[in-house]
């Protein structure tokens, strides 16, 4: 894919720990609306595999149906994907990623695909905190059908045909933690410093990786009386604490003053550090976290950051207790019993 | 009808003409009675005997309470299909006895819980009361196990009445319970206990009779879904994703407890497997597509409600080409109702299930062995077709006792398909997934986690080389490659088996379970009726050129199957040349109950006005 007609001389191209360059994580070219939120995340995630030097071939990206359910297509070209159906990719990376647990997941879904048709899936994908990075593209609204409510719709929000939504919202953030989820984090589209954080700390958490991710539809609910249009969330945005996330290669021991810090570490050794804001705030307590979620959205706020973690929570491949090598490869030998076994299995039915 | 039977003499030829080795007994209980294990006793100790057996469960959609029957056949010509008539009934559910005992033919024996004082319904029957009651106060002191031991009893009678071994009785019951020495002993004492009161107070004036014969040797006794279970995991599945729904529970049950035994790593402990009980089908078929999309042998097993929730994913199997299994276990239709009751009737939705044009493969095993050896070809031929593949058993095949051969060890390897590796990548130049390279339509497919190159898989807009498209030409061309793939799957699914007799004046069609009915029925034709027939059993779907051959060698040929709309008919005619839909004519059975050889031969004698 990359350009071999640059004539010489060049300055040394910038790469990643494993010595591939930033072209090696991009994607197709986008078809979504120019300025659509979903565009600048697929960046982030672009920017996170890049910096965390996560080989592109050892990913597989999923998503179910919807304008969010198209980005994959648009990050990790060398990746392996699967645009599957509406509200059921849950299920699809379930299998996959038991097929081959050595793979890193990363799904993408939205508010509707996760929030109305898939809720099902999404509630039991939380509970099984499978090892996947699970990204909602948050915009209040179906894009594809043009502008229906979703979900996450804020009451008394206004569609564009005049509709007035008299629902209250799902909020998939508090619904993940209370179903099981091991990593729980808010953040918005347009703040690049700390959606990339939170990504690349999702890269290194082994559980579920539960990212709501509010990016607003520049056509169809960007507009005034919508809380989920780009200028409402920038007024309303309650920075939780600042999310940095120190990968476990790099130095950790320079920048941060313990004190005015909650430190996480990951299964990988990494570390995420969030500097307090909030008075006391654990991301590690359930109580806590659900209570942030309760008093911002009482208060018609969005708390983003990292909500929850539990870096030690089992997940759903350690539950199931599998062999090392990935299901999908075992040869022959290892998944036909002898003939020893179909004797016995005979002679008890004789 | 009834005088065709030799079972149904009078009382008094009874006596002079024994009944041996042909009879069927039902044994008519509360559900949630702990009837099983006396009733499998009884089964297996005719088997043991070396009669040909067949135990038939029939329930209801209840966990106590409710009635439920029972019924063993034994036939010394084999015939292990059911059988309409009872000749011999076990009378143990105060709700349902005065129907039961009414609905017997003369000269029928009942053995019945004395109490229930049945013998005043009629006299034209046999009757024998026992006092059940009595007799288990006498073995049992604890009164909470005494409803579970009361049914060893109605055992112990019959071993008696019928002749059957009572030594025989006790190995079949130490196969049952061998690891509890105080169940066993307990049952035995129950066992010997009605033995013993049928020798002193009842006079057999009965037919019916089990003598030892040699017509089982080497024999297993066998469900189908335990069969379809081992077939899976000798075919080396990884994945299995399932959700519970009967009659199909069983079958990931049966393979829960042969995985744990059999495919966990010696060295490190660990399984080779993931076992997930779903959220519901859509979520089950799921994980199968995802799984198998990464490269696993994955699989799934559920009824009709649970093809339908699942026909999205069968459409993205078909369109995207990805392989999954599916095991139908069919069931009467929809929501409350007759779930445990039995039907072949998926098999027209099955067939195109999912939305746009789509067409899948489906096997159809008629027996424990074909159970087992489609599971291991249903695993082949989706990898190698790159395609959702249906294995279409019932509750009949699936979840009665069938007497079969042992099964085979496997001689072929895993046939794992197209998957592209570098050597192939080399060879090939470039690579699209979806291109044809070969000529037979499958093209070659690379997985996530190897060093072939990534592609990126979506529904039905894409072009030969993966990438997105909704021009008109490349979804013609697809569209137009997939059909020809399913001319391909005509060349490789299971051939039909053909039972010809040259002097055959009609031809009879069937599948699946109805087999043994068919066997049975075919005799019955040519010994009653003179009719000499041809028999065709289809084993998989799409219909392979023997079948259109065996339409056209005769003006009548008639398709049986357990449904109400001729479904296999109506593929038949979908895919046969047009002319030949003239010839073909239905038997069609949809009550519930398993099939039977006298519906067959009484409809096919009907229709040809035979007689």
């Amino acid at each position: 894919m990359s350009d071999t007609t640059t004539p010489a001389p060049v300055p040394p191209k910038k790469v990643n720990r494993l010595g591939l360059e930033m072209a090696s994580y991009r994607g197709g070219k986008t078809t979504l609306c120019a300025g659509c939120g979903h565009n600048a995340i697929s960046e982030r995630v672009i920017d996170a595999f890049y910096e965390m030097g996560v080989d592109p071939k050892r990913v597989m990206k999923f998503s179910g149906i919807g304008c969010s359910s198209k980005s994959p297509a648009y990050f990790l070209n060398p990746s392996h994907g699967f645009n599957s159906v509406h509200g059921r990719m849950p299920s699809v990376a379930t299998g996959a990623l038991l097929a081959n647990a050595s793979m890193l997941g990363i799904g993408v879904s939205g508010d509707g695909d996760t929030g109305a048709i898939g809720i099902g899936q999404f509630v039991h994908l939380m509970r099984r905190n499978l090892p996947l990075i699970y990204i909602i593209e948050d915009n209040g609204c179906y894009g594809l059908t043009k502008g229906q409510f979703s979900p996450t719709a804020d009451m008394g929000s206004k569609a564009k045909n005049g509709v007035m939504n008299d629902l209250p919202p799902i909020d998939t953030c508090a619904l993940a933690i209370e179903l099981g989820a091991s990593f729980v984090a808010r953040s918005f589209s347009g703040d690049k410093k700390q959606l990339l954080s939170i990504l690349k700390a999702a890269i290194a958490h082994r559980g579920t990786c539960m990212i709501d991710v509010i990016s607003p539809c520049v056509t169809f609910n960007d507009h005034e009386g919508s809380t989920k249009s780009y200028a409402y969330v920038k007024d309303h945005d309650e920075v939780l604490g600042e999310v940095n996330f120190v990968p476990f290669f790099e130095d950790i021991s320079v920048e941060y003053e313990p004190g005015s810090t909650t430190e996480v570490k990951l299964h990988d050794g990494s570390h995420l550090f969030l500097r307090k804001i909030a008075e006391d705030y654990n991301p590690s307590d359930k109580m806590t976290a659900l209570r942030l979620l309760h008093e911002t959205a009482r208060r018609g706020e969005f708390a983003t950051g990292m909500i929850y973690v539990d870096p030690e929570q089992d997940n759903f491949v350690d539950i199931l207790n599998l062999v090392e090598q990935p299901l999908a490869f075992l040869p022959q030998e290892r998944t036909r019993p002898g003939k020893q076994a179909l004797d016995e299995l005979m002679d008890a039915l004789r | 009808m009834s005088s065709t039977l030799p079972g149904a003499a009078t009382e008094e030829t009874a006596r002079v003409t024994p009944v041996v080795n042909d009879f069927t007994i039902q044994v008519a209980t509360v559900n949630g009675s702990g009837s099983q294990t006396a009733n499998l006793v009884l089964l297996r100790s005719i088997f043991q005997m070396g009669v040909p057996v067949s135990g038939k469960n029939l329930f209801p959609s209840n966990i106590a309470g409710l009635p439920t029957w029972f019924s063993i056949r034994a036939n010394h010509r084999g015939y292990i299909s059911r059988k309409r008539e009872v000749d011999f009934l076990v009378a143990m559910n105060a709700e349902t006895a005065r129907e039961d005992v009414l609905s017997l033919e003369p000269g029928r024996a009942v053995v019945y819980d004395e109490p229930l004082n049945l013998k005043s319904l009629r006299d034209d029957l046999i009757f024998y009361p026992v006092p059940f009651d009595k007799i288990v106060a006498g073995v049992c002191t604890d009164a909470k196990l005494r409803r579970l031991v009361r049914n060893m009893i109605y055992d112990g009678v019959l071993s008696h009445l019928l002749g059957v071994d009572l030594a025989q009785m006790e190995k079949a019951l130490f196969k049952q319970l061998g690891k509890k020495p105080k169940a066993m002993q307990l049952n035995m004492g129950a066992l010997e206990a009605g033995r013993k009161y049928a020798e002193e107070n009842l006079t057999i004036r009965h037919a019916y009779k089990v003598e030892p014969l040699n017509k089982t040797d080497g024999q297993i006794l066998i469900e189908g879904n335990q069969a379809a279970a081992m077939g899976c995991m000798f075919a080396g599945v990884t994945v299995v994703a399932w959700y519970p729904i009967t009659p199909s529970s069983s079958l990931p049950e049966a393979l829960i407890g042969y995985m744990r035994k059999y495919r966990i790593d010696k060295e490190t402990g660990k399984a080779t497997f993931a076992i997930v009980q779903a959220e519901d089908e859509i979520a089950a078929i799921g994980m199968v597509v995802g799984a198998s999309w990464a490269g696993a042998r994955a699989m799934t097993s559920t009824s009709g409600p649970g093809v339908s929730l699942m026909s999205e994913f069968a459409g993205l199997s078909y369109y995207a080409e990805v392989p999954a299994v599916v095991f139908d276990i069919q069931r009467v239709g929809p929501s409350t109702g007759l779930p445990t009751r039995t039907a072949q009737g998926d098999i027209l939705s099955t067939a195109v299930n999912s939305h746009g044009d789509t067409r899948h493969v489906m096997l159809l095993p008629s027996s424990p062995e074909e159970c087992y050896t489609m599971a291991m070809d249903s695993f082949d031929l989706a990898e190698r077709l790159q395609t959702i593949v249906y294995v279409m058993s019932d509750l009949d095949l699936g979840m009665n006792t069938w007497m079969a051969h042992p099964f085979t060890y496997p001689d072929k390897p895993f046939d794992r398909g197209k998957i592209l590796d570098e050597a192939k990548l080399k060879e090939l130049g470039t690579w699209g997934r979806y291109k044809d390279v070969d000529g037979d339509a499958i093209p070659w497919r690379s997985l996530p986690g190897t060093a072939a190159p990534a592609f990126f898989t979506r529904g039905s807009g894409h072009n030969d080389m993966a990438q997105y498209s909704e021009r008109a030409d490349d979804y013609v061309k697809n569209l137009d490659r997939l059909a020809r793939k399913f001319d391909t799957a005509k060349t490789i699914v299971p051939a039909p088996v053909l039972e010809s007799d040259a002097d055959a004046s009609v031809g009879i069609i069937a599948y699946g379970s109805s087999h043994y009915a068919v066997q049975e029925g075919r005799d019955q034709l040519r010994e009653e009726a003179g009719l000499e027939t041809a028999y065709l059993r289809l084993r998989a779907y799409p219909f392979g050129p023997e079948v259109e051959a065996f339409v056209r060698r005769f003006d009548r040929v008639y398709v049986v199957e357990q449904n109400r709309d001729a479904q296999m008919l109506s593929l038949l005619r979908l895919d046969l040349d047009p002319s030949l839909s003239v010839r073909l004519r239905s038997v069609l059975h949809y009550d519930g109950l398993p099939i039977d050889a006298r519906s067959i031969s009484d409809s096919v004698r009907a229709q040809e006005q035979v007689q």
